[in-house]
């Protein structure tokens, strides 16, 4: 029988390879950045679910100053990725959207935060 | 190349190193401040503040019976040193459950920014006391704390500096209506704590 959440796993890997996280260095020595993560406004959500448990749309809206249609674009495209879960549900009459950074998402942080450190290093070298 | 668009080496890697290494270190400083400011938005513990606004209305109804005025004062003041307890624990459970640094992150930044207003609130009890004037406490802690909330959450949610304005508005009443003091401080510290910080626990995650 099929595994769900291992074909879960294997869809979001292969969005995520589509969106360019496993791209070739090119021989060139410098890093790779992670394209998911890169766009600002995808950073600035995964960055935030970084330092909270869980953060509303609202919240989340707020602190990015973006609007309601660019921060759900980029949300989705995050959960496309595996990288944010996201949990629909009500307060009151009132419809809430609650998201937190998965295991997957704190690691592709971890990992453009080292890619950034090395680009760095090598920039410095290439001088 | 993928619908996400450029790649990320085409906005960093064809540039010259001088500029791949600024726009790296750009990143990395919206990344820190992204996450500070998300962690000061809601470092701000609404359960602490609800059981501090318990703690205050007990008071109330303690200090409400007091034989003297040195008494009734003495039970806030232990009240006072009791919800301060309450709001740094909460405040550390609040920021270890968002995997937060707890001594150098959001939650000790915004204990910092509420310092100033309670230290000043301590100096002004002792002057206060010394000149016989304790219908003046109760205006004098209402709207010294109330700057502190309102300064200390002026990064956070906004229910937080609301809080705080509030508070100030209490404390301005208590200083026109002194025989008022204890039911107003009741009113402040209990039940717009437990209004507010039921609020802030229900919707900003505890």
């Amino acid at each position: 029988m099929a595994d769900p959440s291992g074909a879960r796993k294997r869809d979001a890997e292969s969005r995520r390879a589509k969106a360019g996280r496993i791209a070739p260095a090119g021989g060139s020595g410098m890093p790779d950045l992670d394209r998911l993560i890169h766009e600002r406004v995808r950073l600035g959500i995964v960055s935030a679910l970084a330092a909270n448990a869980s953060m509303t749309f609202a919240d989340l809206k707020r602190l990015l100053g973006v609007t309601d249609g660019n921060l759900s674009v980029h949300a989705r495209k995050l959960e496309e990725a595996g990288y944010v879960a996201c949990a629909k549900g009500f307060e009151g009459r009132v419809p809430k959207t609650e998201y937190r950074l998965t295991r997957a998402g704190r690691e592709a942080l971890e990992r453009y935060l080292s890619h950034l450190d090395a680009l760095i290093r090598w920039s410095r070298a290439g001088r | 190349m993928s619908r996400t668009g450029h790649s990320a080496r085409s906005t960093l890697g064809q540039e010259p190193p001088a500029r791949l290494e600024a726009g790296a270190d750009e990143r990395i400083r919206y990344i820190r401040d992204t996450m500070e400011r998300a962690g000061t938005f809601t470092a701000v513990p609404g359960w602490g503040g609800a059981v501090m606004g318990v703690s205050a209305l007990v008071t109330a109804l303690v200090a409400a019976r007091a034989p003297s005025p040195e008494a009734w004062c003495r039970a806030w003041i232990v009240d006072g040193v009791v919800a301060f307890g309450i709001g740094c624990a909460a405040i550390a459970w609040k920021a270890r459950r968002a995997r937060s640094p707890v001594v150098r992150g959001p939650a000790i930044r915004f204990l910092l920014t509420l310092a100033p207003p309670l230290a000043t609130g301590g100096v002004l009890t002792g002057v206060l006391l010394t000149a016989r004037r304790i219908d003046l406490l109760p205006g004098t802690w209402l709207l010294l704390y109330g700057t502190a909330v309102a300064t200390g959450g002026a990064a956070s949610v906004p229910a937080v500096p609301i809080l705080g304005a509030l508070l100030m508005a209490t404390g301005t009443l208590a200083f026109a209506l002194p025989a008022a003091g204890n039911v107003l401080m009741a009113a402040g510290f209990g039940m717009l704590q437990i209004a507010f910080g039921l609020y802030i626990a229900r919707r900003h995650g505890g």
